[in-house]
């Protein structure tokens, strides 16, 4: 899956005309999000938490090369076994060697978007690994054979009935729309499977230097499934997950848990500091964690751009986005999808392929007011924009090799010409005139064969200009 | 993007400038006219310089920011004096306010202009913020009862952070009845050159926004942003019988006037 400019016009367009989707997104979004709002409105000082939240990130994003050898030294210190992957292929590889060296048969999955980055299900499945994902929502999509559209929920498009369609079909289970039989079904499955797996693989939310832990935070006790039932474990994280202390992980969590479901709390909050130890019942013989790179550093190297690596993978940008909400996660053809997708994704897969998705926004900011840590991502998707915009020779030795990549020549033509209007008062006064004259003459018919006026009434030019009314003025 | 810091609103000012915008020089000069007029009957004096043209927030949104800068750099020269700017649009405003800084911070820009970006930055407002907490207006209503949903455009709510000061205009209207809209924050899909770009999740954008409105049975429909008005009224016109949309400054006016 790689992002498309053309598919996505055609994506997108499809998406808000298909009623079932918009329903359940309107549906399932509205309730998170109320959700979310509540939870905000019950703290004390919500925007204050939210900026020490941003503080705590922007911190630790400033450390960032020596966390990340402390938080080495810290894991592998407690027997965790720490692996650097500098790309996709890489990350995949290093769990390949892993699972062959362990004579690993079946993996089971908690949720892990750096997975998804990296398309490991599809790479252990070509090398004979049966993968099998245990986080709900991802069990559903892998059962439909979809990429998650949502980093927190991931069949957030599809709504109950045709959940249940899918476990009639794909189970062979009696048809229920029942929500709770069909929660039993899939714990049915998983069960059996977590008996036999030979590894489980899953993300990480937080890492911490000080102490070398990793933490998982969840909702359905598959991530505890995952991280001791299988005799290996293997974490995988993006470099920007490590955080400096452990003091620093309450207001994260926090912000976490709410804007991601509303939840003060999640039913699960995993601690994974070492293997199992001499004397212990129960636990993974073997502890490992894949830190991803994977285009992260070049972003890093950026002062303005860095902030996207604050990000916690709320999904709270998604579920207040315009946008996200008309086309679902799908149109964007990538993993990370919504606002949070249309700043990272042209970073980490480059602006000449998925460019066209930051202007995919209305800049209208709902998203950066929800950010728990108050990732600017308007300001981020201009300058996004400008990039891509730049023309090639001069933006690629300012921004490097993807600038210039969204330039179209007769769009930079209309903007030389639009500024040669605009910078000449009389030349503006002239040229508006004529348009307004021009416009009055039209017939109404014809304006609805251009896009603005498909599906809306063009707007009626005023007779006279303010210039006009107010040209006897002081100062005129 | 927003301006963290809160704003520190001048004493009444005896002379201010007035930014029409190109929308409403063109689309809706009788409300900027209606803007001026009520800003005048406060006894203070308008400048309008028949220079001015386009903030330059288009080109900037696209990414264009050298022709951007240009048209900017022609529009700050026309307010040199130390009087508040006044803006009616939220947009506008926020692309004064608070990105003109981005756009002269540049390395390629000289210190005494990020100077004067800055400048004439702090002293942008909305008009409907203007008229709240600078002159802190008092309006006595003439008109008869009607019932008023308000659109909070979002450069203005969020970047601005302009949000009680339209309502608390309106709520001095004794005959206005606010009617709340369902998801009222909630962009209604404009976005300059994207309701033209990505029109069809722009228009699926709009179309929401406007039956929410009609759900919420207002006969007028006020913003502060003349493109949104533009988006939403033409998608209201064209779903059959709808309110009345115009520019708060306008729907003011034609209730305080003197017959
Ligand atoms: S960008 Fe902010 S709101 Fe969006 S997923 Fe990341 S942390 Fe959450």
């Amino acid at each position: 899956m790689k992002p498309d400019a053309g598919r996505f016009k055609v994506d997108a367009a499809r998406a808000t005309l298909n009623a079932t989707l918009r329903q359940n997104l309107n549906h399932t979004l509205g309730l998170i999000r109320a959700r979310r709002d509540a939870a905000f409105e019950a703290l004390t000082a919500p925007e204050e938490l939210q900026e020490i939240g941003q503080a705590i990130k922007q911190e630790s994003l400033a450390r960032l090369p020596e966390l990340l050898e402390r938080l080495e030294d810290r894991l592998t210190a407690r027997g965790i076994q720490v692996h650097w992957a500098e790309t996709a292929d890489e990350a995949n590889a290093i769990v390949l060697e892993i699972a062959r060296r362990r004579g690993v048969q079946l993996v089971v999955k908690g949720k892990t978007m750096v997975s998804e980055e990296t398309e490991l299900n599809r790479f252990l499945q070509r090398h004979g690994i049966e993968v099998l994902e245990a986080d709900l929502g991802e069990y559903i999509v892998q059962l439909a054979q979809q990429p998650p559209s949502h980093i927190v929920a991931p069949a957030i498009h599809m709504n109950r009935r045709e959940i249940a369609d899918l476990f009639h079909e794909k189970l062979g289970e009696p048809y229920t729309v029942d929500i709770e039989a069909m929660t039993a079904m899939a714990r049915r499955v998983l069960r059996e499977k977590f008996k036999t797996a030979g590894m489980g693989v899953t993300g990480v939310n937080f890492a911490i230097a000080e102490t070398g832990t990793l933490c998982l935070v969840e909702n359905e006790g598959n991530g505890r499934m995952c991280t001791t039932a299988p005799p290996v474990h293997v974490a995988m994280m993006g470099l920007e997950k490590v955080v400096a202390n452990l003091s620093d992980l309450p207001t994260l969590n926090r912000l976490l848990t709410r804007s991601a479901t509303g939840q003060a709390i999640s039913t699960y909050f995993n601690w994974i500091s070492s293997p199992r130890r001499r004397g212990e019942k129960d636990g993974p013989e073997e502890v490992h964690v894949v830190i991803l790179d994977n285009g992260r550093s070049s972003v890093y190297s950026d002062g303005e751009l860095r902030d996207t690596l604050a990000c916690l993978r709320c999904g709270a940008c998604l579920n207040i986005c315009p946008v996200y909400a008309r086309i679902g996660g799908h149109a964007y053809r990538a993993v990370y999808m919504g606002p949070i997708g249309k700043i990272l994704t042209p970073q980490l897969a480059g602006l000449e392929t998925a460019g066209h998705l930051t202007g995919a926004s209305t800049l209208c900011g709902a998203c950066a007011e929800v950010c728990p840590v108050k990732i600017p991502i308007p300001d981020l998707l201009l300058r996004l924009r400008q990039e891509g915009s730049q023309p090639t020779a001069a933006g690629r030795a300012l921004f490097g090799p993807g600038a210039g990549s969204q330039r179209k020549p007769a769009e930079a033509m209309l903007w030389k010409g639009w500024q040669v209007l605009h910078d000449r008062p009389a030349y503006y006064r002239a040229a508006t005139a004529l348009a307004r004259a021009a416009a009055a003459l039209l017939p109404r018919r014809a304006a609805s064969l251009s896009p603005w006026g498909r599906r809306r009434e063009l707007p009626v030019p005023a007779r006279a200009s303010l210039h006009a009314l107010l040209r006897n003025r002081p100062g005129a | 993007m927003t301006s963290a810091d809160p704003i520190r609103y001048p004493d009444k000012p005896e002379t201010v400038y007035f930014f029409g915008t190109c929308l409403v020089d063109n689309f809706y000069a009788q409300a900027g006219l209606a803007a001026v007029e009520l800003i005048e009957r406060e006894g203070v004096r308008v400048i309008f310089p028949q220079g001015q043209t386009c903030c330059g927030q288009p080109p900037f949104n696209s990414g264009y920011r050298d022709e951007a800068r240009r048209v900017a750099r022609a529009q700050m020269a026309l307010f040199p004096r130390p009087f508040p700017v006044v803006v009616p649009s939220g947009s506008c405003g926020a692309m004064f306010r608070v990105h003109y800084a981005e756009l002269f911070g540049g390395p390629d820009t000289a210190v005494s202009e990020q100077a004067q970006a800055r400048e004439f930055a702090a002293r942008v407002f909305e008009w409907s913020e203007f008229m709240h907490h600078v002159l802190r207006v008092r309006w006595e209503d003439r008109g008869p009862p009607v019932r008023v949903s308000y659109h909070p455009s979002c450069h203005l709510q969020r970047e601005l952070g302009v949000r009680r000061a339209p309502l608390a205009l309106l709520e001095q209207l004794s005959g206005v009845t606010l009617c709340p809209v369902e998801d009222a924050e909630e962009c209604c899909g404009f976005g300059g050159t994207f309701a033209v770009k990505q029109e069809p999740i722009s228009a699926a954008m709009v179309d929401d926004k406007a039956r929410k409105i009609v759900a919420g049975g207002a006969e007028v429909l006020v913003a502060c942003d003349a493109g949104c008005l533009m988006n939403i009224g033409g998608a209201l016109a064209r779903q059959g019988p709808a309110p009345r949309v115009l520019p708060l400054a306008q729907f003011i006016k034609e209730r305080v006037h003197e017959a």
